[in-house]
């Protein structure tokens, strides 16, 4: 059942003229992975700071539509509620991290201290959130004298503690590594296997196509698509408007203008889809690319 | 202006050695990107390139200029470092300030920095907002002004610390046009990204590094080639030539083109 219920919201900064999110009808079900994708200046973190609640109770301006979590409108409850039920990451870890703490151990409780949890289970958590993460080795360190991919992995370790139904990641591994790309969606990908909500706004198409369940795509405050990782990613409409493009499917798509890529054949965004078409390798009978969508029965 | 890098070791007053024995040389004019994993020492070696650090021991020379003897403001005549994160050094109320405020600094007199102003905002397609006030912008553009800030100091070496982190695909085209600008004035450019495609398509020399050591310095066509080497310091090569290996096209590909004519033949 849907989790997350969005209907007919469209939104204004306060003195703005142009809306930021323009009537976007949206459910997500509960343990869906869901991609939110589009240029700079689409709505990407204004979609994701609307289903934190920082829209309408930090940002005020103009909310119209409602915005539903677990049942509960967004306008009719309060921020510190809300944190209890969604958790966001922010893009910049320097925005999120508190100051106020002089170890990443410490900041990483900071969320629960402010909840009031008993010190026992406090640090339990604590404990079991540095390791999904892969940050023990930190936990000394001061939030401050960290590397920008260190920095982003305490950011979002300080909301995964919290263990909140719906998790909004905004561009999650910007300044990560490949490999640390790779840990933290895996990490977000197992999460939601557990029943974790998870929506993720991202740039990362080839790594969106190989964990997320479903791709939405925003253009000027607007949902432009929804659907499939495969379908969305390898549109023709994504073309020449900013949106993050696999090299893979460009490479692909200017293959078959050349008739170097199979005929009829899906485009690809990950590098086996690439290998596979290609290398003229047939798919799989009746699964589409195969290697995609782990699509949750 | 040449740098010089001898055996350079920095250990952060907390204890940890974020380089350990680090040395290269960096040509005038010449474009290099840095890569490896998160923690590996990057910012942290270019932030030796202007006095912001000073070694735990050997040396850093920008031209004849000792980073130890040289006080920042001096070797900011020559050395502009656009930070990660633009939020940490813009303050001004407007954009025009803020791009006039490094070359104020240094001391040019009022229409040199009109002009370099005008010149720095018009690479950054920023000319028309000049009264905006920066935190008016989406951090997408204020990453643009910080940009601009610092192309109007007209530096002869320019470091930009992961410019397209964040970015989407029109703004890392304009992040490339500039930088091919930057090189066609003779500037020394040296970035550092994780963003293993933009480093392939738009410098010629690439460092990896690991650990605080470099692992890796050449051509881009050779290093970014030698995918397990890379492995140790959590770097991908990039896309296009990742895809030529697998298929097994015997020429090491960078781009679409090259991997297209690759195919056909």
């Amino acid at each position: 059942m849907a989790i997350v219920n969005l209907k007919g919201v469209t939104y204004k900064y306060p003195l703005t003229e142009t809306p930021a999110l323009s009537n976007i009808n949206l459910k997500i079900n509960e343990g869906e992975f869901v991609a939110v994708i589009g240029p700079n200046g689409a709505g990407k973190s204004t979609l994701c700071y609307t289903l934190a609640g920082f829209v309408p109770h930090f940002f005020k301006g103009d909310l119209q539509g409602s915005v539903e979590v677990a049942g509960v409108e967004t306008k009719t409850s309060t921020l510190s509620d809300w944190v209890l039920n969604v958790g966001l990451a922010f893009q910049n870890p320097f925005n999120q991290i508190s100051g106020a703490k002089y170890t990443v151990y410490e900041e990483i409780a900071f969320g629960l201290e402010n909840l009031g949890i008993p010190r026992g289970e406090m640090k339990e958590r604590v404990d079991q959130a540095l390791t999904l993460t892969g940050i023990r080795d930190l936990a000394d360190r001061s939030p401050y004298s960290l590397s920008g991919g260190q920095q982003q992995r305490v950011a979002l370790t300080s909301i995964l503690v919290m263990q909140p139904k719906v998790l909004v990641l905004d561009e999650p591994t910007s300044q990560m590594d490949p490999i640390g790309t790779r840990e933290v969606f895996g990490v977000i990908r197992s999460l939601a296997e557990r029943g974790m909500t998870v929506i993720m706004a991202e740039h990362k198409v080839e790594w969106v196509a190989q964990f997320a369940d479903r791709v939405i795509a925003l253009y000027e405050g607007k949902l432009m698509m929804d659907g499939r990782p495969g379908d969305v990613l390898t549109s023709e409409r994504l073309v020449g408007k900013g949106y993050g493009i696999s090299r893979y499917t460009s490479a692909a798509r200017e293959a078959s203008r050349r008739g170097l890529w199979p005929r009829n054949r899906e485009l690809p965004v990950t590098l086996d889809e690439a290998v596979m078409g290609f290398g003229g390798f047939p798919l799989p009978r009746g699964e589409g690319q195969g290697v995609r969508g782990k699509g949750r029965k | 202006m040449k740098i010089e890098i001898k055996d350079l070791h920095y250990t952060y007053p907390a204890g940890v050695e974020a380089l350990r024995g680090v040395s290269l040389t960096i040509d005038s004019g010449e474009q290099v990107a840095m890569v490896g994993q998160n923690g590996s020492g990057k910012t942290t070696l270019v932030k030796h390139l202007n006095g912001l650090l000073q070694p735990t021991s050997g040396s850093v020379l920008i031209g004849d200029l000792d980073t130890k003897k040289v006080p920042v403001a001096k070797l900011a005549v020559h050395v502009g470092y656009v930070f990660q994160n633009p939020d940490e050094q813009l303050f001004c109320r407007t954009i025009h300030e803020e791009v006039a405020f490094g070359p104020r600094n240094l001391g040019f007199d009022a229409s040199k920095i009109e002009s370099l102003v005008a010149d720095a905002l018009n690479l950054v397609e920023l000319s028309s907002r000049k009264e905006t006030n920066p935190y008016d912008l989406s951090p997408t553009w204020r990453k643009m002004v910080a940009l601009a800030s610092i192309i109007s100091m007209d530096t002869s070496i320019v470091i930009l610390d992961e410019p397209t982190t964040g970015q989407d695909a029109v703004n890392v085209a304009r992040i490339a046009h500039v930088v091919a600008e930057l090189r066609k004035r003779g500037k020394t450019v040296i970035t550092i990204t994780h963003d293993i495609d933009f480093c392939a398509e738009n410098f010629e020399r690439v460092i990896a590094l690991s650990q605080g050591k470099i692992l890796l310095d050449g051509p881009a066509g050779s290093v970014l080639g030698q995918g397990e080497i890379l492995a140790q310091t959590y770097v991908d090569p990039p896309q296009l030539t990742r895809l030529g290996k697998r298929l097994g096209l015997k020429k090491t590909v960078r781009n679409q083109e090259e991997f297209l004519s690759a195919l056909k033949s």
